[in-house]
C-alpha cells in the first residue's frame, strides 16, 4: 500500500492541500509524544513527520533543537522512535515520514535502518544532511524495500538540479521556503511563488512547502500554491509552552490545529 | 612503508566529488549544496590566478610574518638525549598560531566573491582571532561563534576578537565547545548564505573545505623542507604535529607524503583517559560516521549520537577528525598517537623552562609525543615538531591546573 501517493491523490481530488505536521518523536517523553501524534491525526493532519532526535541537529532552529534535547534526555532512541511508529499504526493509517540526520542511519547500517523503518510502518525518510549525490545506496535500498526518500529543494537550488533531485526522490518533494533553519517566522519569502513555479516546471512530483509556516493565513497562502503545507515549530511550541502538563499540551495542540485549519 | 603511489595520486585527492577514499564528501542540507559548489569553483579559479596567489603571498609575508623560523631546540635535545629536535615556529605568526594562513586565504577569497560578511567558529580562539584580525584589515563584517565553556577558558582571546571589531556569539547548546560552535556557524550560514562566507577553521567539514584549508596551510611543510635542507642538508626522519580537526598537521605533512623515509605522526588529545566522554582521540574508540558535512572517524555512541569529548586544550576538543587524516591512516602513511592532559601540561612546562618558549596547549600535545619519541631515536636523527601556536592564551588555565597538581612534575 502506498499511503503517501494515496493521500496526495485523495486530497488533490478533494481540492485540499495536505497538512503535514512535524513533531519530534519522544518530545517530551514517549507516552506524551504518542498522545501528541494521536491528537494531531484526529485534528486533521494528513501526513505525520516524526523528527528522530539527534545530538547535533544542524539544520534545525532553536525550537526543534530543544525538542530533540528533551526527547534524548527522556531516553528516546532510534529503537524507541520505531516503537512509536508501531504504536501509531495501531490507530492510524496516515503516512509517516521520519525526519532524521544521516549519522543515525549510517550507524545502524542503511539496509537495517530502511528495513526497520518499513517494518515499523514508516512510509518515508527525509535525511536532512544527505543530498542525492551521497544518497545513491540509500535510495536503491529504500526503493527495494518500498520506503520513499523525500528530498529537500532550497531557494538556492538551480532548476537543473531540481530535476536531478527529483530523479532520486520518491513520494513528494519538500521545498524549504527560504534560506535558513527550521523555526517560526513572521512572513513568507517573497520568492515563494516563483520558486514553486520553477519546481513545477521541472517535475510533476507532489510538492510540499515548509520551514517557517505558523499561521492560518500562511497555511492558506502556501496551500494555494503547493500540494502540501508543513507546520513544525508552531506545534512544537505548544509542547514547550506546557511542559509537565500532558492535558495542557494536547489542548494547546487542538486549539492550534483548529486555528491553522480554520 | 608507504602505499601512496605517485605525485598524481596525492594531487588528485580529494576526487571530483570531494572524497578521500571512503572519507570526506558533502553531507549538508540542500540549501548549502549549491553555495559549496560555487565556493569550490571560486576557490579553484582564485588558486590558479597569479594575481590572487601573489596577493596572498604578499600578505602572508608582510601581515602574517611568513616564512616562520625553523629553530633548533638545543636544550630540549640535550635534555631528552636522542634525536635533534627542531621547532617549526608557527607560534611566531601574527595572532599567535598557524590559523592565519587559512584565514587570510579564505578572507581574500570571500572578498573576491563579493561577500561582505564573514562568520567563523572557534575552539581555542586562535582561528577566531585570526579571522577577526583579517576581517578588520579587509573591512569585512565578522561574527565568531564560540562555545560558552571555551569562552570561559579562553577569555583573553574573546577580548582580543572583540577589540578587533568582531561580534563574538556564545553558544549554549550541548557541551558548549567547538562542535556546538560549528553547528551554530552552519545555521548562520544556511540563513545568510547569499551575503556571507563561512571561514571554516580546520581541515574538516564538507568539500571543498578540507581541500581548501589544507592547501592554505601546506606552505608550512614546504618551508620546513627548504629550511631543514639548508640547516642539515637532508630531510628529517620524523615530523610530529597535534591533530584536532587536523589543519596544522596536514599542512605540515602534505609536502612530505611522498617521502617514504619521513615518518609522520599525528597526536590526538587523550584527555583524562580513553573512555567515551573523557578524551578526543578519535582513532582510540571512534567509528566511521558523518558529522558536520563529512564522513570520517567520530566519537559516538552505538546508535550514532555524537559523543561528549574532553581535552585540556580547547582546540583539540572535538569529536571528529579531518577526513584526509583518516585516509592516510588507512594507507599507513600517517601514524597516530595520543597525549593525555597530564602529558601535555608537562610538555608545556618543560618547553617553557628549557627553551623559553611557551607553547599552546594544543601544540603541547605534539611536544608530549616528542618527549617520548626523541629519546628512542638515534642522536643523528632529525625530528621536527610543528609548534602550531603560542601559549599566551593558556597561561592562566595552565597555572591553575599546575597549581591544582594535574600537571605532574618535570
Amino acid at each position: 500500500m502506498d499511503r503517501i501517493a494515496e493521500t496526495f491523490e485523495r486530497n488533490k481530488q478533494n481540492g485540499k492541500p495536505c497538512f503535514v505536521a512535524y513533531v519530534c518523536a519522544g518530545d517530551p517523553d514517549f507516552e506524551t509524544s504518542l498522545e501528541v501524534c494521536r491528537t494531531l491525526l484526529e485534528r486533521g493532519v494528513d501526513v505525520l513527520e516524526l523528527g528522530v532526535p539527534f545530538s547535533d541537529p544542524l539544520a534545525d532552529g532553536l525550537t526543534n533543537q530543544l525538542a530533540a534535547q528533551r526527547a534524548l534526555e527522556n531516553g528516546m532512541t532510534s529503537d524507541r522512535v520505531f516503537a512509536l511508529v508501531e504504536r501509531i499504526r495501531e490507530f492510524s493509517q496516515a503516512p509517516i515520514v521520519l525526519y532524521t540526520y544521516y549519522n543515525l542511519v549510517f550507524a545502524r547500517g542503511e539496509e537495517a535502518y530502511v528495513r526497520r523503518a518499513r517494518e515499523a510502518g514508516a512510509d518515508g525518510l527525509l535525511t536532512l544532511d544527505l543530498p542525492p549525490e551521497e544518497a545513491e545506496g540509500l535510495v536503491r535500498l529504500s526503493r527495494e524495500n518500498g520506503l520513499k526518500n523525500i528530498f529537500i529543494i532550497a531557494p538556492t537550488t538551480p532548476e537543473d538540479r531540481v530535476r536531478r533531485i527529483a530523479e532520486s526522490a520518491d513520494g513528494f518533494l519538500y521545498y524549504v521556503s527560504r534560506e535558513g533553519v527550521t523555526g517560526v517566522r513572521a512572513d513568507l519569502a517573497d520568492t515563494l511563488a516563483s520558486g514553486v513555479a520553477a519546481i513545477r516546471r521541472a517535475t510533476p512530483m507532489p510538492l510540499v512547502v515548509g520551514f517557517g509556516i505558523s499561521t492560518a493565513s500562511q497555511v492558506r497562502d502556501v496551500g494555494a500554491l503547493a500540494d502540501g503545507v508543513v507546520v513544525g515549530s508552531a506545534l512544537v511550541n505548544c509542547i514547550k509552552d506546557n511542559l509537565g502538563d500532558r492535558e495542557a499540551i494536547l489542548a494547546a495542540l487542538r486549539n492550534k490545529m483548529d486555528e491553522l485549519l480554520a | 612503508m608507504t602505499t601512496v603511489d605517485t605525485a598524481a595520486g596525492r594531487h588528485a585527492l580529494p576526487d571530483l566529488t570531494g572524497h578521500f577514499g571512503p572519507y570526506g564528501g558533502m553531507y549538508v542540507p540542500e540549501t548549502l549544496v549549491t553555495p559549496l559548489l560555487e565556493l569550490e569553483a571560486a576557490y579553484r579559479e582564485a588558486w590558479s590566478d597569479e594575481g590572487y596567489r601573489n596577493e596572498l603571498a604578499a600578505q602572508l609575508r608582510s601581515y602574517a610574518g611568513r616564512p616562520t623560523e625553523l629553530y633548533l631546540a638545543e636544550r630540549l635535545t640535550r635534555h631528552l638525549g636522542g634525536a635533534r629536535i627542531y621547532f617549526k615556529r608557527e607560534d611566531l605568526l601574527h595572532t599567535g598560531a598557524h590559523k592565519i594562513n587559512n584565514a587570510l586565504g579564505q578572507a581574500l577569497l570571500a572578498q573576491r566573491m563579493g561577500k561582505t560578511r564573514v562568520i567563523a567558529e572557534t575552539g581555542a580562539g586562535q582561528h577566531g582571532i585570526a579571522t577577526a584580525s583579517v576581517c578588520a584589515k579587509l573591512g569585512l563584517e565578522c561574527v565568531i561563534y564560540m562555545g560558552a565553556v571555551d569562552m570561559e577558558r579562553q577569555a583573553l582571546n574573546v577580548y582580543r576578537m572583540r577589540l578587533s571589531g568582531a561580534e563574538v556569539r556564545g553558544v549554549q547548546a550541548g557541551q558548549r565547545t567547538l562542535k556546538e560552535a560549528i553547528n551554530e556557524a552552519i545555521r548562520d550560514w544556511v540563513t545568510n548564505v547569499r551575503s556571507t562566507h563561512y571561514v571554516l577553521g580546520s581541515a574538516l567539514g564538507a568539500h571543498p573545505y578540507p581541500m581548501m584549508v589544507r592547501n592554505f596551510h601546506k606552505i608550512i611543510g614546504e618551508e620546513t623542507r627548504r629550511q631543514i635542507q639548508e640547516a642539515e642538508g637532508r630531510l628529517p626522519d620524523e615530523l610530529i604535529a597535534c591533530v584536532g580537526g587536523g589543519s596544522n598537521a596536514i599542512g605540515f605533512f602534505f609536502d612530505f607524503l611522498e617521502e617514504p623515509d619521513v615518518r609522520l605522526v599525528g597526536v590526538e588529545a587523550g584527555g583524562h583517559g580513553l573512555s567515551l566522554g573523557e578524551h578526543a582521540a578519535r582513532f582510540e574508540g571512534g567509528r566511521l560516521g558523518v558529522l558536520q558535512g563529512c564522513k570520517t572517524f567520530i566519537l559516538q555512541n552505538e546508535e550514532g549520537q555524537i559523543g561528549l569529548t574532553h581535552s585540556v586544550s580547547a582546540g583539540l576538543d572535538y569529536a571528529a577528525i579531518g577526513p584526509e587524516h583518516a585516509y592516510y591512516r588507512d594507507c599507513g602513511r600517517i601514524q597516530f598517537a595520543y597525549a593525555t592532559d597530564r602529558d601535555a601540561l608537562e610538555a608545556f612546562r618543560t618547553c617553557a623552562r628549557l627553551e623559553g618558549i611557551i607553547p599552546a596547549l594544543e601544540s603541547s600535545h605534539a611536544l608530549a609525543c616528542v618527549m617520548k619519541r626523541a629519546p628512542e631515536m638515534d642522536p643523528d636523527s632529525l625530528l621536527v615538531v610543528n609548534l602550531s601556536g603560542r601559549g599566551d592564551k593558556d597561561v592562566q588555565q595552565a597555572s591553575r591546573l599546575i597549581e591544582a597538581g594535574s600537571g605532574g612534575e618535570s
